[in-house]
C-alpha cells in the first residue's frame, strides 16, 4: 500500500483522541514513577486527560482509517462517550482506594486510561485482527486492575480468575477468527459478508465450519460479555475486585464487548443470521432467566449487581436478536441509561463501606436516616435499573421491547417482563433494608457522604431525570449512532 | 383556563419537590403545604365541573403536545364522561386525606412527598390520552404507594408493600405487551388512545382476544377482582389510614376505569366474547368478598374485603356490555364506593387512634358514648349495604337493571350477595355499637373531634345527595356512556 503523506497524515488524525489519552497514560505513569505527585492530583490529570479526550472525539471527524482498519462513525461516537464517561466515573471514586497504595497509584490510574484506549479502538476497529488486539489491550488492562487491592485475598483470587478464563476465552475466540478467516479469506467485516453472500450463492447453504465459527465467536464474546453459560467468572471477580474496577467491568467494559459483537455480526455475518439468531435468543433468555433468579439469594450488593448485570446484558442482547436498526439504536440507548444507574449503584457501594467496611446487603438497613440523600440516590438508581417511569431505566426497556415486539419475539419479551418482575423482588429489597428497617437493628451514627462522590452521584441522577423525562435528543442521538451501520 | 389537568396533575407534584426542601421537624409547614398542594387540584376540579359540557361526548380540555417523537409518544390529556367523576373523586379524596394524615408524626417529610408523588399519578391516569404516557403514570403510583405502606404501615408492613408492588406490577407487564401489540398493529403506528378506539375493530380477532386477556389481567389486579384479590387485605390492613382511604376510593377504581377506557372501546369483539367470564368474575366476586367478610373479626379487613364484595358489582355492570344502565351503574358505584369505603377506613382510623385495637369483639355499645361517630359511622355502613337514599343503592339497583336482561342467572345470585352485605356490616353494628358497653375503654374513648368531622362531612353529603338525586353524578356522565355502548357494539 503506497499512501502518500497527506492521506497517511488524514488517517492520523482520526485517531488523535485515543492517541491524547495514551499520552496521557504514560504521563499519569511517569508521574506515579518519581512518586512525588499526591493521589489527587493523579486522579486530576485522568480525569483531565478523559475530558480533553472527549472533547477531540467530539470534533473529529467521520470517516475510516487505515483502510477499513479504524472506523469512525456516530456508532463507535456513541459507545466511545460511554466508554468514557464510564472511565471518568471510575477515576472520581478510585480517590480513597489509591490512597491506600500510594507506591502503586501512578499505574493504577494509567492503566484505567490504557484499558480505556483499548476499548476505545474496539469499537471502531473494522476488521477481526485489529479488534482482537485491542480487546487484549482492555482486558489485560482490567486482569492488572482486578488484582489491584493485592493483600486481599478475594482481590488477588479475582485477578487470577479473571486471566485464567480471560486467557481460555481469547484461545476461544481467535479460533473462531481463525476459522472466519479460513473460510472466507478475509478479516475485514464488509468483505466477510460478501464472501458469505458468494458462498450461499455458490453452494446454497453456508459451509458446516461456519456453524462453528459463528458458535465459537459467540462463545469467546460470550464470555467477554459474561453471557449465561460463560458466566461464572463473573460474580466472583466482580466481588472481589476494588468496587471502582467492578463498575468499570460492568459498564465500559460491556459496552465495548457489545458495540465489537455488534460490528462483528450485524456487519459480518448478518447475512448468515439464520444460523446464529435462534442461539443469541436462547442466550438472551438464559441470561434474563439465570442472571435475576440469582441474584434473588445474594447478600453482597457488588454480587447481586454482578449477577443483575448478567440479566441486563440479557435484555440488551433482546434489542439485538430485533436486528434491525430500531434494535441497535434500543440497545445503545439502553447502554446509556444503564451506565449512570449502575454506576451509581456502585459508587454508593463504595461510599457506604467506607463507613461499615461492608459490602453486605444487611448492612443497609436504616440508611435512609443514616444518609437520606445517599439512600435518595441509590433508590433512583435502583428504580432505573428496575424500570420504573420517569427513570431512564424505563424508557430503555420499553424501547428495547418495543424493537422486539415490532419484529414478532413476543415470546422473548414475555420472558424478559416476567423476569424483571423477580428483579424487582431483589432491587425491593435494599430498598426495603434502606428505608423500613426498624430503629435499633442498625447503628444510629451518620453515614458521611464527602463531597466528591456527591458532586458525581449528583451527575448520575440528574442524568436518569433527564433521560428518563425528555429522552428525545438522547433517542435521536441512538438512531443517529444505529444507522451508522445498520440501514 | 388552559392547561387546566395539567395543573390538576402536576400541583401536587410541585408541592412534593418544595416539601423536600423542608427539615423533617418543620411538621406545621410541610402539612401546610401539602393541604395548599392538594387544595388547589381540589378547586381547579370545580372549575374543570363548571367549565365542562355536559352534552357531548368529545374529549374536553385536551391539551396534546409532542413528547418523544422517535417513539410516537404524545403528552396528550383530555376529560370526558368516564374520567370527569373520577379526577374530581381522586382530588377530594386526596385532600380529604392529606387532612386526615395531620396525625402522622413518624418521617412526616417523607409521608407528605410521598402521598403528592401519589396524587400526581392518579390525577395522570385518569387524564391521560397516550398509552406511553398512561403507562408511566399507572407505573408511577407504585413507589409512593411502596413506601407508604412499608414506612407507615402496620406489623406486616413488608410483606404487604412488597407483596401490592409485586402483584401491579406483573400485572402491568402484560399491560405493555398488550399495548406494544396493539401499537405495531395499527397503521400508521400509534399510541394514542382515540386513534386506536377508531381503529378499534379492524384489529384481527385473534389480536383482540389475546390483547383483551392481557389487559384484563392487569386491570384486574388493579381492582382487585377475584382470583388477582389476595394483595388487597395485606395492603389495607397493614397501611396507614389516609393510604387506606385512597386505595380504596382511587386505586381500585383505576382497574375498572382501565377497563372502561382501553378494553371495551379499543377491543369491542373481545368485550363481547368475554362478556361472560367477566360477569362470572364479577359475581364470585361479590359472593365471594361478602362471604370472607361473614368470618372477619378485624374491621378494617372487613371493610377491605367488603371491597372485594363492592367491586365485582361494577365489573358485573360492565360486562353487560350493550346496556346503558350497566356501565352507567358501574361508573356509579365506581364513585360511591369511592366515596362510602373511602369515609369507612377514616372511621375505622378513628377508632383505632383511639382503642389501639380493630378487633370487632373487643367494643360494644358505644353508641351511648360516642353518639357522633356512630351515627356517622352507621350512615356509611347503610349507604354501604345499599339502603335506597344512599348512593350505592342507586348504583347497585342499575347494575342489577343493566345485567338483568343478559345475566338473568347470574343477576339473581348477586342480589344474594345483598342480602350477604347486610347481613355481615348489620353484625358488625351490632357488636361494636349496640349491646353491653366494655367498661375497659371507660372514659378513654373520646368522641370524633372537628378534624375527623370535617374529613368525613363532604363524603356524607355527596353519598345522600347523589343518593336522593342521581342526576347530578349521571349528568356527565350520559353521552360518553351512550358513545361507549356504540363502540362497543362496532
Amino acid at each position: 500500500m503506497n499512501m502518500s503523506f497527506a492521506e497517511m497524515y488524514g488517517d492520523l488524525s482520526l485517531i488523535i483522541p485515543e492517541v491524547v489519552l495514551f499520552v496521557f497514560a504514560c504521563l499519569v505513569f511517569a508521574m506515579g514513577a518519581r512518586g512525588k505527585q499526591s493521589t489527587g492530583s493523579m486522579a486530576v490529570w485522568s480525569f483531565f486527560g478523559l475530558v480533553i479526550t472527549t472533547i477531540l472525539l467530539l470534533i473529529t471527524d467521520k470517516g475510516q482509517a487505515f483502510g477499513v482498519m479504524f472506523l469512525a462513525d456516530d456508532f463507535a461516537l456513541a459507545f466511545k462517550l460511554i466508554i468514557l464517561v464510564a472511565a471518568m466515573f471510575t477515576v472520581a471514586s478510585s480517590i480513597d482506594l489509591t490512597g491506600k497504595f500510594p507506591a502503586h497509584r501512578g499505574e493504577y490510574y494509567g492503566i484505567v486510561l490504557l484499558s480505556a484506549v483499548g476499548m476505545m479502538f474496539m469499537v471502531s476497529a473494522g476488521e477481526l485482527l485489529s479488534m482482537y488486539v485491542a480487546l487484549e489491550l482492555s482486558t489485560v488492562s482490567l486482569f492488572v486492575l482486578a488484582a489491584y487491592n493485592k493483600f486481599n485475598t478475594k482481590s488477588a483470587e479475582a485477578g487470577l480468575k479473571y486471566v485464567i478464563l480471560g486467557a481460555i476465552s481469547s484461545a476461544v475466540l481467535i479460533y473462531g477468527i481463525a476459522l472466519m478467516y479460513g473460510l472466507t479469506g478475509t478479516t475485514e467485516y464488509g468483505q466477510i459478508k460478501d464472501a458469505l453472500l458468494q458462498l450461499r450463492f455458490s453452494a446454497g447453504e453456508f459451509p458446516r465450519g461456519f456453524f462453528v465459527a459463528a458458535v465459537l465467536l459467540i462463545a469467546g464474546f460470550g464470555f467477554k460479555l459474561s453471557l449465561v453459560p460463560f458466566h461464572m467468572w463473573a460474580p466472583d471477580v466482580y466481588e472481589g475486585a476494588p468496587t471502582p474496577i467492578t463498575a468499570y467491568l460492568s459498564t465500559a467494559s460491556k459496552a465495548a464487548g457489545l458495540a465489537v459483537f455488534l460490528r462483528v455480526f450485524f456487519g459480518g455475518l448478518v447475512i448468515a443470521q439464520s444460523e446464529w439468531l435462534m442461539i443469541l435468543a436462547v442466550l438472551a433468555a438464559l441470561a434474563m432467566i439465570v442472571g435475576n433468579i440469582t441474584a434473588v439469594v445474594q447478600k453482597n450488593i457488588k454480587r447481586m449487581l454482578a449477577f443483575s448485570s448478567i440479566a441486563h446484558i440479557g435484555y440488551i442482547l433482546v434489542a439485538v436478536v430485533a436486528t434491525n436498526a430500531a434494535g441497535v439504536s434500543s440497545m445503545t440507548f439502553y447502554m446509556m441509561a444503564y451506565l449512570f444507574a449502575n454506576m451509581g449503584a456502585f459508587i454508593v457501594a463504595i461510599v457506604v463501606a467506607q463507613k461499615t467496611g461492608s459490602d453486605l446487603i444487611m448492612d443497609y438497613s436504616g440508611l435512609s436516616r443514616r444518609s437520606p440523600l445517599l439512600a435518595g440516590y441509590m433508590l433512583i438508581f435502583l428504580l432505573s435499573l428496575t424500570g420504573i417511569p420517569p427513570l431512564a431505566g424505563f424508557v430503555g426497556k420499553y424501547y428495547v421491547f418495543m424493537a422486539a415486539i415490532g419484529q414478532g419475539y413476543m415470546w422473548l419479551v414475555l420472558i424478559a417482563l416476567l423476569t424483571s418482575v423477580i428483579a424487582l423482588y431483589y432491587y425491593a429489597y435494599v430498598m426495603w433494608r434502606m428505608y423500613f428497617a426498624k430503629e435499633g437493628e442498625y447503628p444510629a451514627d451518620p453515614v458521611p457522604f464527602p463531597v466528591l462522590p456527591k458532586i458525581v452521584l449528583s451527575v448520575a441522577v440528574l442524568a436518569i431525570l433527564v433521560i428518563g423525562v425528555f429522552p428525545a435528543p438522547f433517542l435521536d442521538f441512538a438512531r443517529t449512532a444505529a444507522q451508522s451501520f445498520v440501514p | 383556563m388552559s392547561g387546566l389537568l395539567s395543573w390538576m396533575i402536576f400541583i401536587p407534584l410541585i408541592g412534593g419537590v418544595v416539601i423536600l426542601f423542608f427539615k423533617q421537624e418543620q411538621k406545621t409547614a410541610i402539612r401546610g403545604i401539602s393541604t395548599v398542594a392538594s387544595l388547589l387540584p381540589l378547586f381547579l376540579s370545580f372549575m374543570m365541573l363548571a367549565e365542562y359540557d355536559p352534552s357531548t361526548s368529545a374529549m374536553q380540555f385536551v391539551e396534546r403536545a409532542s413528547w418523544i417523537p422517535a417513539l410516537n409518544v404524545f403528552y396528550h390529556v383530555g376529560a370526558d364522561g368516564i374520567s370527569v367523576p373520577m379526577l374530581f373523586l381522586t382530588a377530594l379524596l386526596s385532600f380529604v386525606s392529606i387532612v386526615a394524615s395531620f396525625g402522622i408524626e413518624k418521617r412526616v417529610k417523607e409521608y407528605f412527598a410521598f402521598f403528592l408523588l401519589l396524587e400526581t399519578g392518579m390525577m395522570g391516569v385518569f387524564a391521560a390520552l397516550d398509552f406511553f404516557l398512561f403507562y408511566v403514570f399507572w407505573e408511577v403510583m407504585l413507589v409512593p404507594m411502596y413506601f407508604l405502606i412499608g414506612v407507615w404501615g402496620g406489623p406486616r408492613k413488608e410483606y404487604a408493600a412488597i407483596k401490592f408492588f409485586l402483584y401491579t406490577l406483573f400485572g402491568s407487564i402484560f399491560m405493555l405487551v398488550g399495548i406494544l401489540l396493539l401499537y405495531f398493529n395499527t397503521e400508521p403506528h400509534t399510541l394514542s388512545f382515540l386513534e386506536l378506539i377508531d381503529h378499534g375493530p379492524a384489529f384481527s380477532h385473534n389480536l383482540q382476544l389475546l390483547v383483551f386477556v392481557f389487559f384484563f389481567i392487569a386491570f384486574a389486579i388493579k381492582i382487585p377482582a377475584w382470583p388477582f384479590h389476595t394483595w388487597l387485605p395485606d395492603a389495607h390492613v397493614e397501611a396507614p389510614t389516609a393510604v387506606s382511604v385512597i386505595l380504596a376510593g382511587v386505586l381500585l377504581k383505576m382497574g375498572t376505569y382501565g377497563l372502561l377506557r382501553v378494553s371495551l372501546p379499543m377491543l369491542p369483539y373481545g368485550a363481547n366474547y368475554f362478556m361472560w367470564p367477566m360477569a362470572a368474575i364479577g359475581v364470585i366476586g361479590i359472593i365471594y368478598g361478602a362471604l370472607v367478610c361473614m368470618a372477619q373479626k378485624d374491621l378494617k379487613k372487613l371493610v377491605a374485603y367488603s371491597s372485594v364484595s363492592h367491586m365485582g358489582y361494577c365489573l358485573l355492570g360492565m360486562a353487560a356490555v350493550g346496556s346503558v344502565a350497566g356501565i352507567q351503574g358501574c361508573m356509579f358505584q365506581m364513585f360511591a364506593h369511592g366515596l362510602i369505603t373511602g369515609a369507612l377506613f377514616i372511621l375505622v382510623g378513628v377508632i383505632y387512634d383511639r382503642a389501639h385495637t380493630r378487633e370487632i369483639d373487643a367494643f360494644g355499645g358505644l353508641w351511648l358514648k360516642l353518639p357522633v361517630y356512630s351515627g356517622v359511622m352507621v350512615l356509611f355502613v347503610m349507604g354501604s349495604l345499599g339502603l335506597p337514599g344512599l348512593a350505592g343503592f342507586i348504583s347497585e339497583f342499575m347494575v342489577f337493571i343493566g345485567s338483568f336482561s343478559t345475566f338473568t342467572w347470574l343477576t339473581g345470585v348477586a342480589v344474594l350477595g345483598v342480602v350477604l352485605t347486610a347481613g355481615y356490616f348489620l353484625r358488625m353494628v351490632q357488636k361494636i355499637f349496640l349491646g353491653e358497653f366494655n367498661t375497659k375503654w371507660d372514659g378513654k374513648l373520646p368522641d370524633m373531634n372537628f378534624r375527623e368531622i370535617f374529613t368525613v362531612a363532604p363524603l356524607a353529603v355527596l353519598m345522600i345527595a347523589i343518593g336522593f338525586y342521581p342526576k347530578i353524578l349521571s349528568m356527565w356522565m350520559q353521552p360518553t356512556i351512550q358513545d361507549l355502548v356504540r363502540l362497543i357494539a362496532r
